[in-house]
Order: C-alpha cells, then structure tokens, then sequence
C-alpha cells in the first residue's frame, strides 16, 4: 500500500511534465497525451483523466468516451505480472478462446482489469506476429507458446509460486 | 441559389447547402427521423431517415445529405420501407420490451416507429445490455437498457447545455451513454436540466418521481398538503390533456389540485413577486455601494450548479435570493405556519415545477431551516398531468376556482419569470420605482422578449444607465460570461435561465412540444402581462401586506434568513 502511494505521487508530477509538451487547449493531441500517459502510468488514472481534462479544456467524459473507443487504454494500473492473450487469427483458430476463458477464471478477472492483489493484469491483443507459436501469451515479454486450458495453470502458479 | 430536385415524382425547390431532409419538410414531406435534432448538425448516425437517390440507386440519409440538383429521391419505396423496417427491428432486437410499465408509454418514438412500420414479431434477438439502472441523482433516473443509441442527450448536453456530462462509452455493440468513468449521475457535472429527457426518443431518461411519498401524505390526516406551481404552469399543463399549447387553464387547475386533495393551493408567481422585491433591492444596494457586478440572477437551479461548478470565481456575482419555490416554501413553513397554528413539521410541502433542476434544488441542503426542507416534494409539469389523470379528474368538467390567499396573489409581472427575458424585466420594473418612485412608462422591454438565445438592453434610470443582459441555454451562458471575464462587456445585471427559452420550455415540460408550442406558451404569458392591471411586483396587496406584516422591508433581518442564501463551490468530475 505504502509503495503504491508514494508512485502516485510521482505519477502525478509525470502526468505535469507530459502535458507541458502540449499546448494548453488543444484537443487534437488528446490520443497522443493519452498515449504518452498510459506509456508512463501504464494505465490512465482518474487523476490524470481529469488533469488532461483541464489542461486541454476538454470535459472528462469526452476523454473517457474517445479512451474507452479504444482498445489500446486501460483504467487500472498494471499488475506485477502483466498477461497478454493474443486473439489473432492464427491463435483465435487454434483455440485461444478457450485459453482465455481460462486465464479469466484463474485470475478471476477480464482483460483491461488487475486482480485485487496486484499480482496479475490482463489484456487481450491482436496479433503479436509470433503465430507459429499459437495460441501464445506473453507474461511481461516473456513469451509462452501453444498454451492450453490445461498448460494455462501451470504457467500462472510458476509465477504465484515466485512469489 | 436554388434549384428544382424530384421527391416522390414532384419537383420541389431546394436550396444549396441544405440537406434533403430541409427541403422535404419545407414541403410537407415526412420521414422518420430518430437522431436529428432540429437546427443541430446533424450526425446521421441512426439511418432511420433513409431515402432513396432512383438515380444511382443508392440509399442515403435525408438528413446529412445535401441536395443535388437533379436528384431523384423516393422516400416510400420497397427498398426504404424495408431498410426502415429493419433498422427498427434491429433497435428493437435489445429492447426491454416492457412498454406497459414504461412511463413513456404511449408517448415514446420508438413505439410509433414499430406501430408505423408493423412490426409485429421479433425477428432479430440481440444480447440484452446489462448496465445498470441509475437512480442516484436527485432529478433524473437514467435506464440505459432502454437506450437505443440516438445521441440526442449526448449532443443537448454538449452543444445546448454546455454541460457534457455524458458520452458514448466503448465500441460496437457494447457501447453505452454514461458519464465519466462510467460513475453515478450524482458525481458528475449534470446539472439536472432534464433537457435530455426532452429530447430521448425512449424511456431510457426520466424524471425522478416523488409519487409514492406524496400519495402517501395526501393520505395522511395529520399532514397539512399544501400545493404551489410556478408561473409557466398554468399555460403549459393543458398540452397534457391534448388542448392546443398556450390555453390558460390556471383557475381550471386549482381546482383540480383541490380534487387530488391539496388542502392549500398558492401561486409560485407570488414568490415571484417576492423574489423581484428582493433582488431588486439587492441590484441597487448593490449598484449603488459598489457590491459585486455584473449581478447574475438565481432563480434556476440548473443554472446555480453550473455556476458552481465551471464558474466558481463567479458565485460572488450570483444574487442570494433564494428561487421563488424556496422562498414560497420557506415563509410557508415560517410566517403562514404560525399564522394559521399548524405545526409546520406536519406540513408537506409540493410544488409543481416545469423543471427537473427544482428536485435536486428542494433537497439542498441550503433550502432548509430548523432540519425542514422548505420544500418536501417536487412535481414536474409531466406528473401533475399523471396525477389529475390518476385521480379521475376530466379537467374539462371542472368549475375554475382561485388560489388561497395570502400567499396566492400575484402580478402579471411575476408570471413573465416564465419566459426568458421576464425575471429581468420584472426587475428592472420594481427596481425603477424603487429608485425614483415613480413607475416606468413603458412596461414592456422588447429587447428582452422572444426566444433569442442572448438578449441585451440598456435602461436609464434617473441619469444612471443600467445595462442588462439576458441568456438562455447554458451554452449561451458560458459566452456571455467568458466575455463579462474578458472585460469586454460591462453590464450590470444578468438573467440566466438553463433551458432554451427559459421555464416554458424546461425538462419537466410536456415532451414532444414543437417549437411552435413553446412560443405559444410564452405568448400566453405575455398576453397575461397584457391584460391585467397589476404589473409590478411590488403593487401585489398580498406582498404589501407581508412586508407590512412579516417581513419588514426587503434585505431586512427576516428576509435575510428566510430568502437568502449562499452557494460554495462544488467539486464534480468535469
């Protein structure tokens, strides 16, 4: 708890130092503030929502709309461990729903979501180019490859386990 | 420049620049429209006003597509019908489907497009969306399971309003309107207008409704009911019935809140009056010790939360007269009470309102006095009509009867407070005798009157020139104070009212009311100022005799903590 106050402390004077680089009023750059965010954050917070919001004069909802259109944004932070199923073709066809259902079940939560502990986020992707491996999943860059509902599970506890 | 197009095998004249959709209306052709809204650019994102271009085959939007010269367009075909048909159905494949416990029943766009279409099976079955119902804020019930999608309360909020509260949220057919982060209506910036319900073809926006209590009081024998409505009340409510916009029936509707059981009816328009006396003295106190100017009107609560939220520098400008609803409520619970020995804990106090924004104001905390809201229960103009409807009352048999009085009284010039431009011109009428002690000339100030988005005037007033100005639609407002901040306009008194025309035409009025309807309403009120004799607020004998008796004199010690108040900045998600 402690650690996670004191980086939203410095989260907030990075979201400062982002939005200096935009000038103040400017909606066009909201993607590419939102984008330089969420590479800082890894998520875009409330706090910082509503700091683009003032700095481009754009009302919060407006941003959480063109945020939420999009894939690409999150709302929670990251967890420690950050799973990305990949739903290309080549995995979606080699049964990457299946894997995902399972990951959901473990986890207990949905892509663009983190578990209560911190321990896990998710995310569902397009394709990571690394189709000869499918159905694949990178656990922070690390990649896993022709995972099944069953493989799943013992790939999640190695990282519990870690702990 | 205009040119001749081909609608349905007739040649009509269209002009350059507009789209199909404006020169078909001009001519009296119809088509379904579900997410136009008039004068508005239009999104053409619901298709449900396709028409067909014979000339390349093509089906197009009427309402986003401009004209061509030459173009040949059937709106009626095989192939329109069809697509129409379908886009209903595809509409309605998520639907509810609970029209009979719908408070839009009956009056619902969606359910005259399938009537009008026969759609008479579901064909499609879609994923029903599973976002809560929210009941959180204190004016307006949002139901996102009857959204259809149209956008009209996105764009009223935004482009109306100025507001924007809410947005599309998420993608496909898993979008959804809502407010930022997807919270409760209640944090956020909505400032309960009720626009939004004005405009939602569906169901999916209501008012919040004080039923159940009320019924439950009016039951109750050791509860004094008593009932106020405002000034618009009385020219809008016949629409409810099916009379046509504009018909006073103000003596027809006393006595059918007599009916329903109210034991005591007044007038809001009274407060009205008393409103004028103590703004006007606050204006001139103001002017004249060099208080804080522009001094901005108070009377609209949808008008207060905005300025407490986007304007919180400018609360200072803000009159602290409480609104006539509250000042009727309170010397109700005070001065009448103990005049008539009724204990005012055992009085519940209504008020019929053509507004949303007045729910959310009864229950602030500011409007009350010893623990007592001023006002217990607020009725929009929608549920006064689901009321006399209720309790079996034909309005067309009923024998006119008058407010009771004190407190009922009132003159014509507290009945403008109806209209844009009438709190100010009340005002300025009160506040010019109060000055000279003589009375205007000219009542009437022509600058101020109409449906104009933003209206100024200058008065002179014993060599001294008071400039005024007058917004409506809060959009309209966030220019003229951006401009006030600038310093580039020097004014002295300002009437904001939220909604597009001012009270007649607010988010607790009849839906579906045309523009035409709206100007009637205000007509009404202005032909009300022109026939009576009382037009100053300060010539009401009810007023007089309150001040005489009660109150004192305006600004003074009662008065001060009866009527007054002050607002402090609100923290919302903008």
């Amino acid at each position: 708890m402690e650690k996670n106050r004191e980086s939203g402390v410095v989260m907030e004077t990075k979201v400062r130092e982002i939005l200096d680089r935009y000038p103040e009023g400017r909606t066009e750059n909201l993607i590419p503030v939102l984008q330089d965010i969420q590479e800082t954050d890894g998520y875009l917070s409330e706090e910082s929502v509503l700091e683009v919001s003032r700095h481009l004069k754009m009302p919060a909802s407006k941003i959480y709309g063109v945020a939420t259109f999009y894939n690409q944004f999150r709302f929670a932070p990251l967890g420690k461990y950050h799973v990305q199923i990949c739903c290309g073709t080549a995995c979606h066809v080699l049964g990457a729903s299946t894997v995902l259902e399972e990951i959901e079940k473990n986890i207990g939560v949905k892509s663009g979501e983190t578990t209560k502990d911190g321990l896990f986020s998710m995310e569902v992707v397009a394709c990571i180019g690394a189709c000869g491996l499918a159905p694949v999943i990178s656990i922070n860059g690390n990649f896993h490859a022709k995972v099944t509902g069953e493989s799943i599970k013992e790939i999640l506890d190695n990282y519990r386990n870690q702990e | 420049m205009s040119f001749l197009i081909n609608v349905n095998n007739k040649n009509i004249e269209a002009r350059d620049g507009e789209t199909i959709l404006d020169a078909m209306k001009r001519e009296g052709i119809q088509v379904p429209t579900l997410c136009y809204i008039k004068d508005r650019f239009p999104s053409g994102s619901c298709r449900m006003c396709v028409v067909e271009n014979t000339k390349n085959g093509r089906l197009v939007t009427a309402c986003s597509t401009p004209v061509e010269e030459g173009m040949n367009i059937q709106t009626h075909s095989p192939r329109v019908i069809e697509s129409r048909k379908t886009i209903v159905e595809l509409l309605l494949s998520n639907h509810p489907d609970d029209c009979l416990y719908c408070v839009r029943n009956r009056n619902c766009e969606l359910q005259d497009l399938s009537e009008e279409l026969q759609v008479r099976e579901r064909r499609i079955k879609g994923e029903k969306n599973t976002i809560h119902l929210d009941r959180s804020g204190a004016s307006i019930v949002r139901d996102p399971e009857k959204c259809i999608l149209c956008g009209r309360c996105v764009r009223i909020c935004e482009e109306v309003m100025g507001v924007a509260c809410i947005d599309f949220i998420d993608r496909g057919s898993k979008s959804f309107i809502g407010t930022a982060f997807d919270k409760s209506i209640n944090t956020s910036s909505c400032v309960n207008c009720g626009q939004c319900i004005m405009v939602c073809p569906t169901g999916a926006l209501t008012e919040k409704s004080h039923f159940t209590e009320l019924i439950s009081m009016l039951n109750n024998p050791e509860k004094t009911v008593i009932v106020q409505y405002a000034p618009s009340i009385s020219v809008s409510l016949a629409e409810e019935f099916g009379m046509p916009p504009g018909v006073d029936i103000n003596n027809i509707m006393n006595a059918a809140l007599r009916k329903i059981g109210f034991k005591y009816v007044f007038d809001t328009t009274f407060a009205a009056d008393l409103t004028i006396m103590e703004e006007a003295a606050e204006l001139i106190d103001r002017v004249k010790n060099g208080g804080t100017l522009p001094m901005i009107t108070s009377c609209c609560p949808g008008w207060v939360k905005f300025s407490e939220q986007f304007y919180p520098d400018m609360l200072p400008n803000l009159s602290t007269c409480k609104s006539p609803q509250q000042m009727l409520g309170a010397v109700v619970k005070s001065h009448w009470a103990s005049e008539k020995g009724v204990n005012p804990e055992n009085i519940y106090s209504v008020s019929v309102m053509p507004c949303t924004a007045k729910k959310f104001e009864a229950q602030r905390e500011e409007m009350t006095s010893m623990g007592l809201s001023d006002v217990d229960a607020v009725l929009t103009t929608r549920e006064l009509g689901q009321l006399i409807r209720m309790y079996g009352i034909d309005i067309k048999q009923l024998a006119p009867e008058t407010t009771d009085s004190p407190l009922g009284y009132r003159s014509s010039a507290g009945k403008l407070f109806g209209a844009s431009g009438g709190v100010m011109e009340a005002a300025i009428r009160t506040a010019y005798h109060m000055l000279t002690g003589e009375e205007l000339v000219r009542f009437k100030i022509e600058p101020l009157r109409g449906m104009k988005g933003c209206k100024e005037a200058s008065i002179e007033v014993n060599g001294l020139k008071l400039n005024v100005a007058v917004v409506n639609g809060l959009a309209n407002a966030r220019i003229l104070l951006d401009s006030v901040n600038r310093g580039e306009k020097d004014i002295h008194f300002i009437e904001v009212m939220a909604c597009p025309g001012g009270c007649i035409n607010g988010g607790g009025q009849h839906i579906g009311a045309s523009e035409d309807a709206v100007m009637a309403r205000m007509k009404a009120l202005y032909d009300i100022d022109e026939k009576e004799t009382v037009k100053v607020s300060h010539r009401n004998p009810d007023i007089i005799k309150l001040y005489e008796t009660f109150l004192g004199k305006p600004l003074g010690d009662k008065s001060h903590k009866l009527l007054h108040t002050n607002y402090l900045k609100r923290d919302v998600l903008l």
